[in-house]
């Protein structure tokens, strides 16, 4: 199991109304890993999140999930995905919502106030979702990706606008999401984030730029500094093309 | 289908309304006010006795499809409705978790109307009460159904509210309720024919006025209720795993 993929990505081509938003991207993503996707906004990340949990219509190549074809039915149970635009039902209190999509999953009724103290909600959970502040009502989105037990989670941008405490317990959690066996595929535009992520893949206009470990990013252009070694990739990238 | 997820799904929508009084009173009152506004308007318990009937299949019709193509736009816009397709939900699991939902709330809205033009306003319902139910029922299913479907055409409130005029006012006037069907113009006459609210008004009035269940009645209800199923199944069309 160890040297199996969690999500491969074979030239994936998406159109949305006219230009290609996604060209040509390859990519394999190792399990129990968290791999960082970045790049500036507008670059494909999250039309690229969507086509691997199965829900955009993609122009062609190949993307497998867990070794079905993305969007499979069996598949549905097995990835958790948190929208970047939080996706809850902001009438309904943080609780009620997690109970609601638990059913829908086949969760156990505990996971609920498991993902609310996860995700650091628990003075909250008896609050209206749409009462809520733009960073608890990301988190909350980000408890309905955590229900029942998901092999791969696919979080967009999940911790935007969040306390620098807050931000550093979900990374803790990604990690030992991992250990205990899920793949992570978290988009981010933070370096400091980036660099705690084991593979980074970074995206630009549509196109895969690098796909490489930290480190590896650094030392290739003799930066210390991961925006830097970006700087340098975008650049390169340019005089090639 | 899965029950579970369906009744889940019911509960998760009524508790959404839970949090929203002012909807659900509205929802209650608005049709029991407008026929005590027309048992006044018409000042005679005959002439109210012969337009109510219709009402109570109109209000519900009109209200359901309202409330149903916003709450399922809101459900497309606000990305939920995407979350819950990469969950194991099935289309008519959503459907008619919706659909008993709303179901419990238009029975309500019916009984409460139907209950007060009986009790006070001098409506006489010859047949049975629960028939009478059950069509306004299977009408407030058909205009949830209808709402579903159009929701998907469109993109804002502001242009589902719009849908209104177009799929719900042509059936209210054409249905009978204001004029006789056969004394309309026979074009209207013959488009009516194409219009499951006429049948549901005339299954209405005949409940009303004899308690005989023939098979014209009998018809009309199969007639209503299929209309409901298409609807819900063209609906369910338009939820897409899959989007652009």
């Amino acid at each position: 199991m160890t040297n199996y993929s969690a999500v491969v990505v074979e030239g994936l081509r998406v159109r949305r109304g006219g230009p290609e938003v996604v060209q040509d991207v390859s990519f394999a993503v190792p399990t129990r890993t968290v791999t960082g996707l970045l790049g500036p906004s507008g670059c494909g990340k999250t039309t690229l999140m969507r086509a691997i949990v199965g829900v955009q219509i993609v122009a062609g190549g190949k993307v497998t999930v867990l070794g079905r074809p993305a969007g499979h039915p069996k598949l549905r149970d097995k990835i958790g995905y948190a929208t970047q635009n939080p996706a809850t039902y902001g009438d309904l209190t943080v609780r009620e919502s997690l109970r609601y999509f638990a059913s829908v999953l086949g969760a156990p009724a505990s996971d609920v106030d498991r993902v609310i103290s996860e995700v650091g909600l628990e003075p909250e959970a008896k609050q209206l979702v749409g009462r809520l502040s733009g960073g608890q009502h990301s988190r909350a989105s980000l408890a309905v990706a955590l229900l029942g037990s998901p092999e791969l989670l696919v979080l967009d941008e999940p911790t935007v606008g969040l306390d620098p405490v807050l931000r550093d317990e979900l990374w803790e959690l990604f990690w030992r999401l991992a250990d205990s066996g899920v793949t992570l595929l978290v988009s981010t535009h933070v370096m400091d984030e980036a660099a705690r992520c084991e593979r980074l893949l970074l995206m630009r206009e549509g196109r895969l730029l690098a796909d490489d470990t930290p480190a590896a990013l650094r030392t290739q252009s003799g930066s210390e500094d991961l925006e830097q070694a970006f700087l340098h990739l975008i650049r390169t990238s340019e005089v090639v093309a | 289908m899965n029950a579970t997820i369906t009744w889940a799904t019911a509960r998760r929508v009524l508790t959404q309304l839970r949090h929203d009084p002012r909807t659900v009173a509205l929802m209650m009152l608005v049709p029991s006010l407008l026929m005590l506004l027309l048992r006044y308007m018409f000042n005679s318990e005959q002439a109210f006795s012969q337009a109510a009937p219709a009402l109570l299949g109109v209000f519900p019709f009109l209200i359901m499809f309202l409330i149903t193509s916003i709450t399922t736009l809101r459900e497309r816009t606000t990305a939920t409705l995407e979350r819950l397709m990469t969950m194991p939900l099935g289309k008519l699991d959503l459907l008619f978790g919706y659909a008993i939902a709303f179901g419990v709330l238009a029975t309500l809205q019916v009984a409460l109307a139907a209950g007060i033009s009986v009790a006070w306003l001098g409506l006489d319902v010859e047949g049975s009460m629960w028939l009478l139910l059950l069509i306004a029922v299977l009408d407030a299913l058909l205009g949830m159904a209808l709402g579903l479907f159009v929701s998907a055409f469109a993109r804002t409130e502001f242009q589902a509210i719009q849908f209104m005029p177009i799929f719900v006012l042509p059936q209210a006037l054409l249905c009978g309720l204001f004029v006789p069907r056969d004394q309309m113009g026979s074009v209207l006459d013959w488009l009516s024919n194409f219009m499951p609210l006429s049948y549901a008004v005339e299954a209405l009035n005949q409940v009303t006025s004899s308690a005989e269940v023939d098979g014209t009645l009998v018809r009309d209800l199969i007639i209503v209720g299929g209309c409901a199923i298409v609807a819900l199944m063209l609906g369910a069309a338009t939820l897409r795993r899959r989007t652009p």
